[in-house]
C-alpha cells in the first residue's frame, strides 16, 4: 500500500482518545424545556416569526433566515413558546434565544417519519438546493456555514469534484464515525442527490485511517454508486480544516481569503449529507444531530441523538453525571472547542461534541517566555507565523496583524498545542482577529 | 609657499562661499514660517504627551490650541486649570477654568461580594479576555480585575488592589487623561466631577441585570430599584435598563441616596463620618472598604 495522503505542511497529532468509537447512537428523551438560539450559523441573525404563548410542532418555522447567507430556525419539539428574551450562552454573554416548554412529540405532518430508504432522485437540482435551504442545514462539523450557500455556484466558477469531510481530526469526538456507520445508505443517496445539485460527476470521501471500519463500510457501499470513492488518510489534525482536506485529498491550494470554489471544489461534512438527504427526500428540517458526550473520567461517554436546544447539563446526565474531578466542560472538540461558562448552555447546529476534562488536564500551565524556537511557524498548517501574531496583538499592533494576514489563520489550536512555553498564542490571536474584522467592516462602511 | 597648500585653502574657501550663497537663497524660498506662540505654549504644557487631549502629544496639541477658531474648547487634563490660563494668556485671552475631573471605578464587586464561578486561564489582560466570554463571575457587566486600566496609565494613578481585586484611584495623581476609560472594555470606568473638597456621590454598578439576576451574581449590585431616584431632590438620578446613573452635573452631594440604596451600591467618598445614628453610612463604609 502506497503512503497514505495528508496535507503537506504543518499539522500536529494529539493523542486520539475516540473513548465513544464503539457506542451506538442513542435517541436521547426529550427535555422539559428547549433554548434555541436564533444565531447558530455564520451570517445573518434569522428573524424571529413566532410570538410569545404561541403553539408550536416539531419541525415548524421558528425564524425566517435573514439573507442569502443565513439559516431558517426550526422548532425542534412540540409545545408553547414561553420567552424571546436573551438567554447567556456558552461565553456568559446574552443571546437572543426562543425558549420553548415541550408539549407531548407532535411532528408537523409534512416530514416523512418511516425510515425506509428513499432513493428516488427524480428531483430537480434547484429543487434540492431550495429543498436544503429550507430546512436550514448548515455545515455540522463545527463551522456553521449554510449548505446551500456552497451549493450555489457563483456565475463563472466551476465544481468539478465535491469532497466529504469525513476526518473528524478533533481527538475524542465521534459523532461522524457513528453516523457513516449506522447511516451508509442514506449517505450515499444524499451523495448523489448534492453531486446532482452542483452538477458534478466525482465525490470523494475523506476518512483518517483511524476508522477502518468506517472506510470499509462506506468503500463496499460506494461500489454500488457511480462517481463516489472513498480517500483513507493518514491521521494528522487539522486535517478536517477545509483548505486542508482539499490540499490532502486534490493537491490543489485554496487561495489567501478565497473559498474552496475557486480550486473548483465543493467540501461538506458528512453529518451535513444525512441533514440534506433527511431534509430532501424527508422534507426534515434540521433539529436535531448526533453529539458525542465524551471524557476520560465520563461513566459512559456516548453518542446521542439530540434536539437542538436541549441543555448540556441533560445530556451529561445521560452519559452517566458529571464526575466530581471536572476541570473544564468544552463544547466541541477538545483542539477547537470553547470552554463552557455553564452546563445550562443548549445544544446548537454546530456543536458537534461535549467533552468533560478532569481538573489535571483543564488548565493550561504558567505561561513561559518566548525564545521563538519556532515550533508554532512549523504546526501552522496555513504557512502563518503565530509567535509574530501574539507579540503583535500584544503591542496593539493590529494594522500589521492584518499585513501578515491574520485572518486566514482558521484558529485550529496547533500553534498552542506545539508551544513548549504554552504561550497563549491562540488568545492573542483571537484578539486580533477580532480587531482586524472590526477595522475592515468599518473600513466596508465607509466605502 | 607651497602651491598645494595655497590652492587647496583658496578651493575649499571658493567653495564654501558658493554653498553658503545656495543654502541662503533655499532656506528663503522654502521658508516655513511658524507661529511663535506655538512654542510657548508648548513650553507651558506639562509635556506628558499622554495624549490625553486627543492630539498627537503636547506639541499637537499647542499647534491645534494657536490654530483653533476657539480655543476655549480644547482642554490639557493633566496641566488643568493652571495651563490653560498660562496658554491663554499667550494667546492674549481669557478661558472659562474648569473643574477638575477624576478617574471613577464603577464596581464595587470584591471576591467577598461577587463569587467566582468560572476560572480564567490565559495572558492577563482584560482586553483578551472580554473577547473571549463575559467575565469570570455571573455578572457580565463588572470589572474584570486584569488590569488594563493601570498598564496605560502614565502617571501610576490607578492600581490593582491584591484583596478586591478591583482598580483604586489614587485621586492626587490622576490627571483625568482618560486613558483608563478607553482601555477599560466593560466600561467600567467613568470620569466624574471631582466635586467640592473631593466630595462626591456615585453609583458604583454598571449590571443592567433585572434585579434579582443582578443581586444573584453580586452582593452590592445595583437592583434597579429606583428608591435612589424617588427621593432625590434634584432629579439627578436617572434609572435605565435596571441600573441607576447619578448625573454629575446635577448632583448636590447631599448623600439622601446613600442611605436609600438596599444594595450600598451608591458611594460616598472624603466626605467627614456621619452621626451614628445614620447606621446605614456604616454599611456602606464598609462596603466601600
Amino acid at each position: 500500500m502506497s503512503k497514505l495522503r495528508t496535507f503537506r505542511k504543518g499539522g500536529v497529532h494529539p493523542p486520539e482518545q475516540k473513548l465513544s468509537a464503539d457506542r451506538p447512537i442513542e435517541r436521547l428523551q426529550l427535555p422539559a424545556k428547549v433554548y434555541i438560539p436564533l444565531q447558530q450559523h455564520i451570517g445573518a441573525p434569522p428573524t424571529a416569526v413566532v410570538a410569545k404563548g404561541d403553539r408550536v410542532k416539531v419541525g415548524q418555522l421558528l425564524a425566517q433566515s435573514g439573507g442569502f447567507v443565513s439559516a431558517n430556525i426550526h422548532s425542534s419539539v412540540s409545545g408553547v413558546v414561553e420567552s424571546l428574551e436573551p438567554i447567556a450562552d456558552g461565553t456568559g454573554y446574552k443571546r437572543p434565544t426562543i425558549t420553548i416548554a415541550v408539549e407531548g412529540d407532535e411532528w408537523l405532518e409534512s416530514i416523512d417519519r418511516s425510515t425506509e430508504l428513499n432513493t428516488n432522485l427524480d428531483v430537480a437540482p434547484d429543487e434540492i438546493v431550495k429543498r436544503i435551504a429550507e430546512a436550514g442545514i448548515v455545515g455540522l462539523g463545527g463551522a456553521t456555514f449554510p449548505m446551500h450557500v456552497k451549493l450555489t455556484i457563483p456565475t463563472g466558477k466551476k465544481a468539478n469534484v465535491l469532497i466529504v469531510n469525513a476526518v473528524e481530526c478533533e481527538p475524542y469526538l465521534t459523532s461522524d464515525h457513528r453516523v457513516m456507520l449506522e447511516h451508509g445508505p442514506e449517505i450515499m443517496v444524499g451523495l448523489q442527490l448534492l453531486m446532482k445539485s452542483i452538477g458534478v460527476e466525482r465525490t470523494v470521501i475523506g476518512i483518517e485511517n483511524n476508522k477502518p471500519d468506517a472506510i470499509a463500510h462506506l468503500s463496499k457501499l460506494a461500489q454500488d454508486y457511480k462517481g463516489i470513492e472513498v480517500q483513507p488518510l493518514r491521521v494528522k489534525y487539522p486535517q478536517g480544516g477545509e483548505k486542508m482536506l482539499i490540499k490532502a485529498i486534490t493537491g490543489r491550494e485554496v487561495p489567501s481569503g478565497g473559498l474552496p470554489i475557486e480550486v473548483g471544489a465543493v467540501v461538506v461534512n458528512v453529518g451535513s449529507v444525512l441533514a440534506a438527504y433527511e431534509a430532501v427526500q424527508k422534507r426534515k428540517p434540521l433539529f436535531e444531530r448526533v453529539v458525542t458526550v465524551t471524557g476520560k473520567q465520563l461513566e459512559k461517554p456516548s453518542n446521542f441523538r439530540v434536539r437542538i436546544g436541549t441543555p448540556i447539563s441533560t445530556l451529561i446526565e445521560a452519559a452517566g453525571g458529571m464526575p466530581s474531578d471536572t476541570g473544564k466542560v468544552i463544547s466541541g472538540g477538545p483542539m477547537m472547542g470553547k470552554a463552557l461558562i455553564s452546563t445550562d448552555v443548549a445544544v446548537a447546529k454546530g456543536t458537534s461534541g461535549v467533552v468533560l476534562m478532569p481538573s489535571s488536564e483543564a488548565t493550561k500551565g504558567e505561561p513561559q517566555a518566548c525564545i521563538r524556537c519556532a515550533r508554532c511557524v512549523n504546526a501552522c498548517p496555513l504557512g502563518l507565523e503565530p509567535y509574530l501574531f501574539a507579540r503583535l496583538s500584544q503591542r496593539g499592533r493590529f494594522a500589521d496583524m492584518e499585513n501578515e494576514r491574520v485572518m486566514d489563520c482558521m484558529e485550529c489550536g496547533s500553534c498552542f498545542y506545539a508551544c513548549p512555553a504554552k504561550v497563549s498564542l491562540l488568545d492573542y490571536i483571537k484578539l486580533g482577529k477580532n480587531e482586524v474584522g472590526a477595522m475592515i467592516r468599518s473600513r466596508n462602511a465607509k466605502k | 609657499m607651497n602651491p598645494i597648500i595655497l590652492y587647496s585653502v583658496l578651493i575649499l574657501a571658493g567653495l564654501g562661499i558658493v554653498l553658503a550663497i545656495v543654502l541662503f537663497v533655499v532656506a528663503n524660498k522654502f521658508r516655513v514660517d511658524e507661529d511663535p506662540r506655538i512654542d510657548e505654549v508648548e513650553a507651558v504644557l506639562p509635556g506628558a504627551n499622554c495624549g490625553g487631549c486627543g492630539y498627537p502629544g503636547c506639541r499637537g496639541f499647542a499647534d491645534a490650541f494657536v490654530k483653533s477658531d476657539n480655543p476655549s474648547a480644547m482642554f490639557c487634563p493633566v496641566g488643568g486649570n493652571k495651563a490653560m490660563e498660562a496658554a491663554a494668556a499667550i494667546m492674549g485671552m481669557s478661558i472659562e477654568a474648569k473643574e477638575p475631573q477624576v478617574a471613577v471605578v464603577r464596581c464595587a464587586g470584591s471576591p467577598a461580594k461577587r463569587p467566582r464561578t468560572a476560572v480564567y486561564n490565559s495572558a492577563p489582560s482584560c482586553k483578551l479576555a472580554a473577547s473571549l466570554f463575559a467575565g469570570d463571575t455571573a455578572c457580565p457587566f463588572g470589572c474584570l480585575g486584569l488590569g488594563d486600566c493601570s498598564r496605560v496609565c502614565k502617571f501610576g494613578a490607578i492600581a490593582i488592589d491584591p484583596t478586591t481585586l478591583l482598580p483604586v484611584v489614587n485621586e492626587e495623581l490622576c490627571t483625568a487623561c482618560g486613558a483608563c476609560v478607553s482601555a477599560c472594555p466593560k466600561n467600567v470606568i467613568e470620569l466624574r466631577k471631582k466635586g467640592a473638597k473631593g466630595r462626591r456621590v456615585f453609583v458604583s454598578c454598571l449590571n443592567r441585570d433585572k434585579g434579582g439576576v443582578a443581586r444573584k451574581a453580586c452582593g452590592v449590585a445595583c437592583i434597579g430599584c429606583g428608591k435612589c431616584a424617588k427621593i432625590c431632590p434634584f432629579e439627578a438620578i436617572t434609572v435605565e435598563n435596571n441600573v441607576a446613573y447619578i448625573d454629575f452635573e446635577r448632583c448636590k452631594a447631599c448623600r439622601k441616596c446613600v442611605g436609600e440604596c438596599p444594595t450600598g451600591a451608591i458611594h460616598e467618598v472624603n466626605f467627614p463620618p456621619r452621626k451614628p445614628a445614620a447606621t446605614e453610612a456604616t454599611t456602606v463604609a464598609e462596603a466601600q472598604s
